[in-house]
């Protein structure tokens, strides 16, 4: 069974079709996504998934990941449901989750080495090229804690991407780096974004950052979690986080949180 | 370089002083041998092979049952840790089993299998066996999420995640169980060599429970040498290579 076509006859690269999922947490009963519809049609572009904790976004990106089950609804890719994590759709998470008993390369290959076909040659060229893409080459025989937050990162990217996965999922991966770090980060992600042509679903509570790196912005509300809005940006890459553009576009979606959330209060209190 | 020069001068100047104190006459040598007849007892019995087929006996026990009780206590453990039902049974069945010295299961061995190596084996297992299951289920529960499910996300299923993402983050626990598991395992096997003759097998407990019968001090002696050298090759074959790896990667320590 595979979903609507989009007008050209394709399948849009994911879609996502009326999920749902809820917790049970030690308050109650948590309703972590409402009955979420989403469709990204772009084979090469960057969304971003904005919202205040609570609002479900992390749930979102680990049901898209296949890490977790959604109560309802369902998730396409290219037409396909999805059942369970797999390759074409690759994660970066929040703390880099690197491996400290393998070395960075070593860390790089781990996914290559799950890929059938290919020799342990081809799976060091390879792990070496990405290594490289993201700056780190010469880190290749480096342990994982005598790398910087920054670094760390880098090699998670590099790890993601080895396997050529047509999806990258990122669940807030600058986010406890510092601001220095972050925005060198953000210049090289998107250098690498221009070659590396992928659907990128970025998950940030971070208003400028999202508009830095995103071609849209999904506006999240929490508890229930659901999208509000839907922004397309258009401005000229690569973008600059510090630029008065950028600055511009974070009012406008500022505005439109303060609104909803007023929205919300009222509900709740009246 | 240093460092082994403070090492060999004190041991150097411990000998002299034990030499010198013999030399002094204040206890009989019965009771106190001179450094030079314990070495000249060792010589003597590498010279007629008592030494190494003694080393040789201990040994295979202690190897062979080690890797029995790690080899069962290693996945019993993971289990464990997977498993509340085993957890509150076998698990809690390995933690009231660990805290009894293992020596205490010498007479039970005995009993059920007679002054044989087999007994030998089950002292030794039964010293490992535990130490390594609860180290190895609190290793798994200590491994972070996050790396089952970035493995997850790159493909890694089943025992593919279990051989290359759980047991390797959990080795710092594992490693350190096994090191527990390994003293347990040689004083209870030293406990009953000494209490008991093993008539499979002279083994190194038996020859310095005979140098007692025999008033050889010099054999008591030079025996407890072997076994402490034994004790510190064991430390730096079995443990140091994974000691060191895990300080390179994880950076702890030093």
């Amino acid at each position: 069974m595979s979903g609507p076509a989009t007008p050209d006859g394709r399948a849009s690269r994911l879609l996502i079709e009326g999920v749902s999922k809820s917790f049970k947490s030690a308050s109650g009963h948590v309703t972590a996504l409402q009955d979420i519809h989403l469709e990204i049609r772009e084979a090469e572009s960057v969304s971003c998934l904005v919202g205040p904790s609570g609002s479900g976004k992390s749930t979102l990106l680990a049901i898209i990941a296949g890490l977790e089950r959604p109560d309802t609804g369902r998730v396409l890719v290219d037409g396909k449901p999805i059942n369970g994590p797999g390759r074409d759709r690759m994660v970066m998470f929040q703390e880099s989750a690197l491996f400290p008993w393998l070395t960075a390369l070593e860390n790089v290959m781990f996914g290559l080495k799950l890929k059938p076909g290919i020799t342990s040659k081809q799976r060091r060229e390879v792990a070496q090229y990405y290594l490289e893409m993201v700056g780190l080459a010469r880190f290749h025989r480096a342990h994982i804690h005598e790398l910087s937050g920054g670094m760390k990162q880098r090699v998670a990217l590099a790890r993601s991407l080895a396997p050529n996965p047509a999806i990258l999922l990122m669940d807030e991966p600058f986010a406890s780096l510092d601001a220095m770090t972050r925005e060198q980060i953000y210049a090289d992600v998107q250098a690498i974004w221009q070659k590396q042509r992928k659907t990128v679903v970025f998950v940030t509570h971070n208003v400028r950052e999202a508009i830095c790196l995103g071609d849209r912005i999904l506006l999240m509300s929490a508890s229930p979690g659901r999208i509000l809005e839907d922004f397309p940006i258009a401005l000229d890459r690569p973008r600059d986080i510090n630029s008065i553009d950028v600055a511009r576009h974070s009012l406008e979606i500022r505005d439109a949180l303060v609104k909803h959330n007023q929205n919300y209060d009222e509900r709740e209190t009246g | 370089m240093r460092r082994t020069l403070h090492a060999v001068a004190f041991f150097v100047g411990a000998v002299v002083v034990w030499h010198l104190v013999v030399r002094a006459g204040f206890w009989s040598p019965v009771l106190l041998p001179s450094p030079l007849a314990v070495i000249s007892y060792l010589k003597h019995a590498i010279a007629d092979g008592t030494l190494l087929q003694a080393a040789g006996v201990t040994a295979r026990r202690l190897l062979i049952g080690y890797a029995a009780g790690i080899g069962a206590g290693l996945p019993l453990g993971m289990l464990c840790a997977r498993s509340s039902l085993l957890r509150d049974t076998m698990g809690l069945l390995a933690l009231g089993l660990q805290t009894l010295p293992s020596v205490c299961w010498v007479p039970l061995a005995l009993l059920w299998f007679g002054q044989t190596e087999a007994a030998m084996f089950f002292v030794v297992i039964m010293g490992t066996i535990w130490s390594v299951m609860i180290a190895a289920q609190s290793g798994v529960k200590s491994v972070p999420p996050i790396y089952v499910r970035a493995a997850r996300t790159m493909g890694s299923r089943g025992l593919h995640t279990w051989v290359r993402v759980i047991l390797p983050a959990s080795l710092p626990f594992i490693v350190s169980g096994m090191k527990q598991g390994w003293a347990f395992a040689w004083r209870s096997l030293m406990a009953a060599e000494i209490y008991v003759t093993i008539l499979t097998g002279f083994g190194l407990g038996h020859l310095l429970h005979y140098g007692r019968e025999l008033n050889a001090m010099e054999q008591v002696i030079g025996i407890i040498f072997v076994i402490i050298v034994i004790g510190l090759l064991a430390d730096k074959i079995l443990f140091s290579p994974w000691e060191a790896f895990m300080h390179r990667r994880w950076g702890t320590g030093r």
